[in-house]
């Protein structure tokens, strides 16, 4: 018994090292800009390049977009195939599984073969990139945001709401939007805020659709000459994961045992 | 809305009693139509585009020319190092996030030890790309702190080792970052579905510990930790922006090859660049088809 | 012959005391079930003596050897699990098998347990199957195999039914006790459904907040139960609030109605109100012979569960019912109709007084 325990402790010993020294060293690291001394001067740097606050804030609006197509396309259908279509359950949960099937970073080839040109064109306008960039997030966001709406779509017995709705005299936009939504909050924001932490930092498709006007490929630019504020933005970076993830646990209190996104 | 719905059934069944009344069926299918629609156009499309693609050659004429073009050395490569460092980071993250998981599980340990690492392990598994290159960077790189550390504790020199942060090694490092949180996830339902009574029934027969683990437990446990490795396969082979940070492009993936195929046609040969992604898409299908077969089977087990 | 002696067991989890005081001797061959409410130490009792865990006080003897300490994989007793616990990855045969796989028998002889334990549940054909591949109640069967494919000294056997539906669970009730009756094997059974207790043991503890209640026959426990507790607990009742009369003679009054109680009184004074205890079984509609009490009351309810009527009557503010068994030519008295009841004077239990 002591023994077992004493292994135990050993195991999360090695975790808790791999989990926190490389924090340690990039927050330490972060700090040394100016020479001789440790300073928060890297951050301020950061902070104060324009750049910065304008990839930041159209990363955000990609990512607010996602989060809106999202729960509007996901929770429609995932309400319907409850209510009037189980039979098409499978074939919905095997599209959803897809994008683990199909990487990033073969979508967005995909992506690019087909909007780049005649007939859909959307590359060659500003709005038309982003918008491409967007459906690509709602794509690889798809797994996580259905699986948490399924969820909670299965802790309210959807079919009696509706019924009970029905019966009031509640037409479908009121179902939808006074019953349905509502009643899905907390599995909406917690695979929001999942899909927030999924598309701030990506780089993969950003690179290829929009450049350097996106948070990821910016970091990835400091990165290739300023090594400092490189270290301080991985260090913003882990935060705003654990500020999202943090959230999620949050709001389920800690019964979402665990979420889990794609590599990147 | 369903009132007029009803209404017109009731009608309807008055006109043609014998038949059950048909719910205008295309309105229920149009319902899911966005969701179909969407997918239609930014899943299937771009895939079939690739695959269309990687059967035709510059002048669009049909060819297997590309998919023989994979055994050219560069890309067998390519994918040989994808293969190898996707396995080396599911066996070992497998290892150390089994082993976490099972301490917190049935290790003994207090409450708070459990959730605090599944809180961890949830924002580690999120943690990659760009930043964690760079995380890994400040760690192990030439001017890193565990380099330095290690060098004025022990006079180990890693880089006089032959080992950089940029190679192989090192990148697998970076890659155990998110995956043995990811194991850890995956796994903990597995172990909390050991129930005690399978250990207390062994003992009772006459078993010990080890006896019950390499006959009960194990086995038990086989597809959900081989499911799980498989993930966390999928989970390296399919990982572009940590690469590409950390190595530059440097290490040759198999992601990076189509990334810089995407850019600049380094191939010179579209098509080929096509197969490359429609081999890449089988491997992960295959694994993804294998994770699932495991899991049913583990569900079944230790759902009774 | 003392087969199995539990002396002076007790156990406390942190702030909770679980099992206090326990005290009984088994003989060989005997079937004793533990019987009480839910989290009255039973299952504490029985992992106790399977040694899952240790008694805080007292002793366990098995067959002369002191066992309190032996690890559970050396005692040698056979255990039943409510959830059956099977190996989900072995087969049927090779769960039965597994104990002596354990203890590096022959294959040869393996197989042959096997089979006469496969036998032995009825089972013959499913050797192969897997665990989810039966019902519950063939899982159950299977358990049991396992645990006696041993040859256990002990049987133990906690809530092994109360997983399974009603009528597999009668059915497989009688199996057990044939089972156990064949290999003349001790068992201890652990439930806390009453009929089960009482249609299985020859002996029944019954257990209230970790303490014994009562140990005895079926008969003894049904018949004469020793506390208040075991007589509301074992059987169904009906309790009289009535006022004594006259203690010497038993005499007692109930909403202006007299009757008697078989015995004087002890321990009450004329004036007292006490708890007593009918049994439904017992109050007929036909009175004879002048030593039935006998009670004029309304009809409330009639109720009809097949074979057998249920009347319920009030007497003013008490109500209290009885059955009779059902037959076609019965003549069931309607609703509000006055009826006199009769029941003996020994069938009165005093189960408690509340001195005013
Ligand atoms: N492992 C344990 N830790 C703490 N308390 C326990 C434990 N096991 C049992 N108890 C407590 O001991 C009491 C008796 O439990 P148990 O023997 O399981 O009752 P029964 O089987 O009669 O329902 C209950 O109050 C229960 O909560
Ligand atoms: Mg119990």
């Amino acid at each position: 018994m002591r023994k077992s325990r004493l292994w135990s402790w050993f195991w999360i010993f090695i975790g808790t090292l791999y989990f926190v020294v490389p924090l340690l060293a990039t927050f330490e690291f972060s700090l040394r800009a100016r020479k001789g001394t440790l300073s928060f001067l890297a951050y301020e740097r950061v902070f104060k390049d324009p750049a910065f606050w304008k990839s930041f804030g159209f990363s955000l609006e990609l990512a607010v977009f996602t989060v809106i197509i999202s729960v509007l396309l996901i929770v429609p259908t995932a309400y319907w195939i409850r209510l009037r279509l189980p039979q098409l359950r499978g074939a919905v949960e095997f599209i959803t599984m897809l994008p683990f099937v199909i990487p990033a970073i073969v979508l967005v080839f995909g992506l690019i073969r087909v909007f780049s040109g005649p007939p859909l064109p959307l590359t060659d306008t500003y709005f038309g990139t982003t918008a491409l960039l967007v459906a690509g997030y709602v794509v690889l966001a798809l797994p996580y945001m259905y699986r948490s709406i399924d969820i909670g779509l299965a802790a309210i017995d959807v079919r009696t709401l509706t019924e009970a709705a029905q019966s009031l005299g509640a037409g479908w936009g009121t179902i939808l939007f006074k019953i349905v939504f509502p009643n899905l909050r907390v599995a909406i924001l917690s695979g929001s805020f999942l899909t927030l932490a999924i598309v701030m930092g990506e780089f993969t498709m950003a690179s290829f659709l929009v450049g350097i006007k996106a948070f990821g490929p910016y970091m990835s630019l400091i990165g290739q000459n300023k090594t400092y504020e490189s270290s301080s933005l991985a260090i913003i970076s882990f935060i705003l994961t654990w500020a999202f993830i943090g959230l999620i646990q949050l709001l389920t209190r800690g019964r979402a045992e665990g979420q889990m996104a794609g590599a990147r | 809305m369903s009132n007029k719905a009803d209404m017109k059934k009731a009608s309807h069944n008055r006109g043609v009693s014998l038949t059950r009344p048909s719910k205008t069926p295309w309105l229920t299918w149009l319902g899911v139509a966005p969701f179909f629609a969407f997918t239609l156009f930014f899943i299937f499309l771009p895939s079939a585009s690739l695959l269309v693609g990687s059967f035709q050659n510059n002048a669009g004429q049909f060819t297997l020319q590309n998919f023989i073009g994979l055994l050219t050395p560069s890309v067998v490569n390519a994918y040989w190092v994808s293969i190898r460092i996707s396995v080396v980071t599911a066996l070992l993250g497998g290892l150390l996030g089994f082993f976490l998981s099972y301490a917190v599980t049935l290790g003994g340990l207090p409450q708070w030890v459990r959730a605090a690492l599944l809180t961890f392990s949830s924002v580690a598994s999120n943690f990659a790309g760009v930043p964690l290159a760079f995380a890994f960077i400040a760690t192990l790189g030439r001017t890193g702190m565990v380099t330095a550390l290690l060098k004025a504790w022990f006079g180990l020199d890693l880089y006089a080792q032959g080992f950089s942060v940029y190679s192989f090694w090192g990148l697998s490092l970076t890659y155990l970052y998110f995956q043995f949180p990811l194991m850890v996830l995956v796994i903990t339902p597995a172990l909390d579905g050991l129930k005690r009574e399978w250990r207390e029934a062994a003992e009772n027969l006459g078993a010990s510990g080890q006896i019950y683990w390499l006959r009960v437990a194990l086995p038990i446990l086989t597809p959900s930790i081989l499911g799980a490795m498989i993930l966390l396969f999928g989970n390296s082979f399919g990982a572009y922006a940590t690469a590409l940070s950390l190595t530059g492009g440097f290490l040759n993936l198999i992601t990076i090859l189509i990334g810089s195929q995407i850019k600049g046609d380094v191939l010179l040969n579209p098509g080929l660049g096509y197969a490359l992604a429609v081999g890449m898409v089988i491997i992960m299908a295959v694994t993804t088809a294998l994770y699932y077969f495991l899991r049913r089977r583990s569900e079944r087990w230790l759902r009774i | 012959m003392n087969f199995l002696t539990l002396t002076n067991i007790s156990k406390t989890f942190g702030n909770t005391v679980a099992v206090k005081d326990f005290n009984i001797v088994v003989e060989k061959g005997e079937f004793v079930s533990f019987l009480g409410p839910s989290g009255c130490g039973k299952t504490t009792t029985l992992r106790m003596i399977a040694g899952f865990e240790l008694p805080t006080t007292g002793q366990i003897v098995l067959d002369g050897e002191d066992i309190t300490f032996t690890p559970p994989n050396r005692r040698n007793v056979g255990m039943v699990f409510q959830s059956y616990a099977l190996f989900p990855n072995l087969t049927v045969a090779q769960n039965i098998g597994f104990g002596l796989r354990v203890r590096k028998m022959p294959v040869q002889e393996i197989d042959q347990r096997v089979k006469e334990m496969l036998s032995l549940i009825h089972l013959q054909q499913f050797g192969h199957r897997y665990p989810y591949q039966l019902s519950g109640g063939q899982q159950q069967r299977v358990a049991l195999a396992r645990a006696l494919a041993i040859r256990p000294r002990v049987l133990l056997l906690d809530e092994p039914l109360s997983a399974l539906d009603a009528k597999i669970r009668v059915e497989l009730r009688s199996e057990i006790r044939r089972i156990q009756q064949q290999l003349g094997i001790t068992t201890i059974y652990v439930t806390h459904d009453q009929e089960e207790a009482l249609s299985l043991s020859d002996r029944v503890v019954v257990m209230k907040d970790g303490l014994i209640e009562q140990i005895g026959t079926p008969f003894e426990i049904y018949n004469f139960p020793q506390t208040p507790f075991v007589a509301s607990f074992v059987g169904t009742l009906n309790v009289l609030r009535a006022k004594v009369l006259d203690a010497d003679k038993g005499l007692l009054s109930l909403e202006g109605q007299t009757f008697y109680s078989s015995e004087p009184l002890k321990q009450v004074r004329n004036g007292d109100v006490v708890s007593v205890a009918v049994r439904p079984e017992i109050i007929t509609l036909v009175g004879g012979g002048a030593e039935l009490n006998q009670l004029n009351c309304r009809v409330e309810t009639v109720t009809f569960l097949g074979s057998i009527v249920r009347i319920q009557v009030r007497i003013a503010e008490t109500m209290l019912f009885f059955d009779t068994f059902n037959n076609p030519h019965l003549v069931l008295p309607q609703v509000g109709a006055p009826v006199t009841i009769y029941f003996p004077r020994e069938a009165c239990l005093i189960l408690e007084l509340t001195r005013e």
